[in-house]
């Protein structure tokens, strides 16, 4: 039931917000409804085991052979989570942001996170995709509708690029579908498949395409910084926060245990373009003047990492991933928040148009110093546990020859992550202040006390990673058992 | 039987409808009681109750496929009505005739979807064809309306001889004009050739590639509402009749067309998508974007499973609503192309996110029937042994993405003054019905396949 509620509340919620026209109550309602959702969410990770629960499933398109079935493990835990925490952080930290038809604003997040929740639950392919496209149409109409100057051509690139890598995949999932003996789109029947290799090979491609598009892995992610310029700082939130897991959950999800194979073999060539991704973002990064441009490169770079690590298969890399999504999550939340006040307050994001902020906003560049610490993954910060698993991750895989070699190309990031944050850590907050930070003034209210919630979740996770690991813990195993190829070379 | 008789009958009491009626609004009201009428005797002949015991001798079938598609039929043609009727009135002075010429129409859509001989296949297509000449050019002191008349005449009747040619070679094959013929080891000849010509014929009734030169400047031409009605309730039906014409008279030699209807497909999908990107008029972008649509139709014919039976029947629909609903807005429109919809959203939000539930059901996004019903056919043609097909069919569809939200483009992010007139509440809740249908179809298309069943 509660697996139900994660994604009725918000899609019910979004609905009844188109007709509120009352700007002040329709936020007030999108907040509650958001809240509601995190309350559900940790309902659903603390007090919630029994099967009933975390399992909801209901006959649909029965002679398609798919049903609406959801289920709540651990991966979808991490992820459901994330994105009840994620809304209502978004929600108070622009809650000064003024939107024309607030109404349609509101009610198209709310969607979006339907959407989402429905594709971190659904157990049958068909649901997913209708999720994923769910997830996608409100996020085109949020861009395309309060965004920069060029938001339109930058929008329309984002979804006819996500549009086409989708399709792509629903054909590999009617594939799938066609070779279950049952005809079924469930999760179970397709983990159950025993494909040959060259299929394996060919589907892999078709599904994997769609979730290299939404991460970006390397060469698929042109539409990424422009979108992620360009679009409103929620929805830029939502994107980067959220948005960039759904590939990643993909792949953990509906292409590793389903053509493990496939997934083996070619394994190192996704992980080649995943170090180069992370190798060339972040130098990419180091040459950005935007403040936002920077951080959405330092984002495919973080995600390059994750990436890596999926084809690594090891135990310990897969925690890192799980426990990365949420804390990459969070921390680049931090970071848009800071980026989002420094553009309301100076109207520009351009670093070499800054300086000195920190004499006249000491809070503004406590927390801006911390989260820029987590974005390089200094120790007692969470992104280092994340980070440091995955290295080990890499390091220790078996299923490639290069493990050595992708690990210290990996680590890299961390050097070049430091000389883009620090500059931009450097030239935001130190340095003489320039003819437009003047008049600085420290921040205050909603935004201080969402980027102090973010801060201390950083610190907390990054001591004491112990409940995130432990909901990752079972999920691994499982996974681990799905997709070791070594059997099968024994056979 | 039902609906034919009655659409049949509604034709001549329309006609005579003008001198015993002398007020246009009677008249109206009128033609929409008929229709009703034959939707009612229709659904009673779904569920077995025939009002009329006519022997046929088996050159008509009225099985729950062909009236299936008929209800479709009709229930679209009701939906055109009940929007775009008034709309009719503006083209000329013969307000009751269109009516009558419609129902004429719908007589044939009728014959050719439940013929079980070529002959009233033949029938059934000229039956709705030469009525449709005759709207295409009713806009009669417009020249466009003319030569689009006379150019769909003349290539029509081309395409009527070529079918006639071809049933009259089938004859010489086989002896029968009923369908249903089965062939020994070796496929004669002249069944082969009358299959290509019926084939060739066929795509053109249904504006597949490279038939579909006259589709553009013929749907141009024509006065918009009429364009709506032939896009759309028109095509499909050509469509049913092509699936019963390949699946009954051709199933058994279906390795020796498969590959070309194939191609067929991929062309029409290739050029209906590519060519409706560079269109600045939005009725020409329907155009465009009917051959491509149709393209997607074509796969049904493709596969001929039960699937594609399926699908076919929900993509009519789907596409017929969604078509019908975009058109009755666009003949509103003082501007017909893309930029005379900019700022539409601003002043008519309720009429911008009901056309955004069209187009995204074009499109083929999830939620909407054109999503599922696109769902189907790429499923009959996975299962029928193409996947590259399917394949190329979705990266079209992709394609249409970027016309089809073209247009939510202009009416959402684009500043201009859209001026649309003659909106009033009826026809705005008449739309938004036809969203919901859409929307209720594209999340549970049972309601309607499981027609064909049970």
């Amino acid at each position: 039931m509660i697996v139900l509620l994660l994604f009725l509340v918000p899609l019910i919620g979004g609905f009844l917000s188109f007709f509120i026209k009352n700007d002040k109550t329709v936020r007030t309602w999108a907040l509650l409804t958001s809240v509601i959702t995190l309350l559900i969410s940790i309902a659903g990770n603390t007090f919630a085991h029994s099967p009933g629960q975390l399992h909801f499933s209901s006959s649909w398109l029965g002679s398609l052979g798919s049903s609406f079935s959801l289920q709540l493990d651990g991966l979808s835990q991490i992820l459901c989570l994330l994105t009840a925490i994620s809304y209502p952080l978004i929600l108070v930290s622009t809650w000064r942001s003024s939107y024309k038809t607030a109404n349609n604003f509101f009610a198209l997040m709310l969607l979006t996170q339907a959407g989402l929740m429905g594709v971190f639950l659904a157990t049958d392919a068909l649901l997913f995709y209708f999720f994923w496209e769910l997830a996608l149409v409100p996020m085109y109409f949020l861009c395309s509708g309060w965004g920069g100057e060029r938001r339109i051509p930058v929008t329309f690139k984002f979804f006819i690029y996500t549009f086409t890598a989708s399709v792509l995949m629903l054909i590999g999932l009617l594939y799938l579908y066609f070779q279950t003996p049952d005809r079924s789109f469930s999760l179970q029947s397709f983990y159950a498949l025993k494909l040959s290799n060259d299929t394996q090979s060919w589907v892999f491609w078709l599904l994997f395409l769609a979730f290299a598009v939404k991460m970006p892995v390397f060469p698929f992610h042109t539409w990424q910084p422009d979108t992620y310029e360009q679009s409103p700082t929620a929805a830029t939130m939502v994107l980067s926060a959220i948005m960039v897991k759904m590939g990643v959950y993909g792949v953990i999800r509906w292409v590793l245990p389903v053509v493990p194979i496939a997934a083996y073999s070619w394994g190192d060539v996704v992980m080649s373009l995943s170090v180069i991704g992370i190798i060339y973002a972040s130098i990419i990064a180091i040459q950005q003047d935007d403040f936002k441009r920077l951080i959405a490169y330092s984002s495919i770079a973080h995600i390059g990492l994750m990436s890596a690590t999926l084809f690594a298969e090891t135990k310990i890399g897969y925690q890192g991933v799980m426990v990365q999504m949420f804390n990459h999550g969070i921390n680049i939340l931090g970071l848009w928040i800071i980026v989002e006040l420094i553009e309301r307050q100076f109207g520009t994001r351009k670093l070499s148009q800054l300086g000195g902020v920190a004499q006249k906003a000491p809070a503004l560049a406590i927390l801006f110093v911390i989260l820029a610490f987590a974005n390089i993954s200094l120790p007692l910060t969470n992104a280092f546990i994340g980070e440091f698993l995955m290295f080990s991750g890499i390091w220790s895989s078996t299923v490639t020859h290069y493990n050595i070699l992708f690990t210290v190309l990996a680590i890299l990031s961390i050097i070049l992550a430091a000389v883009y944050t620090l500059t931009a850590v450097q030239k935001v907050l130190y340095g003489p202040e320039s003819s437009i930070t003047e008049g600085t003034k420290d921040i205050h209210g909603n935004e201080k006390m969402v980027l102090w919630v973010i801060v201390i979740m950083v610190v907390v996770f990054g001591v004491y990673p112990q409940p995130l690991l432990r909901i990752t813990d079972g999920f691994v195993d499982l996974l681990l058992n799905k997709i070791n190829v070594a059997h099968l070379f024994v056979k | 039987m039902n609906a034919l008789i009655f659409s049949a009958v509604s034709g001549v009491i329309m006609m005579f409808s003008s001198f015993l009626l002398n007020n246009k609004n009677s008249v109206r009201v009128l033609a929409h009681v008929l229709l009703l009428a034959t939707i009612i005797a229709n659904i009673f002949e779904l569920r077995g109750i025939s009002f009329f015991h006519i022997d046929t001798r088996g050159m008509l079938e009225f099985d729950r496929f062909a009236l299936l598609f008929t209800l479709v039929a009709n229930v679209c043609t009701f939906a055109f009505f009940l929007l775009s009727s008034r709309d009719l009135e503006k083209i000329g002075n013969h307000y009751s005739d269109y009516f009558s010429l419609l129902f004429f129409i719908l007589a044939g859509i009728v014959v050719s979807s439940s013929f079980k001989s070529l002959l009233m296949l033949f029938l059934g297509i000229e039956i709705l064809s030469i009525p449709l000449y005759i709207l295409t050019g009713s806009d009669k002191r417009n020249l466009k309306s003319n030569e689009a008349s006379l150019k769909y005449f003349l290539m029509g009747s081309f395409s009527t001889g070529l079918m006639l040619m071809g049933i009259a070679l089938i004859y010489g094959a086989t002896g029968t004009f009923q369908t249903g013929i089965t062939v020994a080891e070796k496929v004669p000849v002249l069944l082969i050739t009358g299959m290509m010509l019926l084939l060739f014929s066929m795509s053109f009734k249904v504006s597949a590639a490279p038939f579909h030169f006259w589709t553009p400047d013929v749907y141009d031409g024509a006065p918009t509402v009429v364009t709506s009605f032939m896009a759309t309730v028109v095509k499909a039906a050509g469509f049913i009749a092509f699936m019963r014409l390949f699946a009954e008279e051709f199933g058994s030699i279906r390795p020796e067309w498969k590959l070309l209807v194939g191609i067929v497909a991929a062309v029409t999908l290739f050029i209906g998508n590519i060519t409706a990107v560079f269109q600045q008029s939005v009725k020409r972008m329907l155009a465009y974007s009917s051959i491509s649509q149709a393209g997607f139709m074509m796969l049904a014919i493709y596969s001929l499973s039960n699937d594609a039976k399926e699908g076919l029947i929900l993509y009519a629909a789907a596409y017929s609503l969604a078509t019908i609903g975009i058109f009755a807005v666009l003949v509103r429109m003082k501007d017909y192309t893309f930029e005379g919809f900019n700022g539409f959203a601003k002043q008519q939000p309720f009429l911008a996110g009901i056309l955004v539930v069209f187009l995204l059901s074009l499109a083929g996004i999830p939620l909407t029937a054109g999503f599922l019903s696109k769902f189907y056919m790429l499923k009959a043609t996975i299962d029928g042994g193409s996947l590259a097909l399917a394949i190329f069919a979705v990266l079209m569809a992709a394609v249409s993405v970027y016309y089809y939200f073209r247009l939510i483009q202009s009416m959402y992010f684009k500043t201009g003054n859209a001026t649309i007139s003659g909106t009033t509440t009826g026809f705005k809740y008449t739309l938004a019905a036809l969203a919901g249908i859409t929307i209720l179809l594209g999340i549970f298309p049972n309601l309607l396949t499981n027609w064909l069943y049970f």
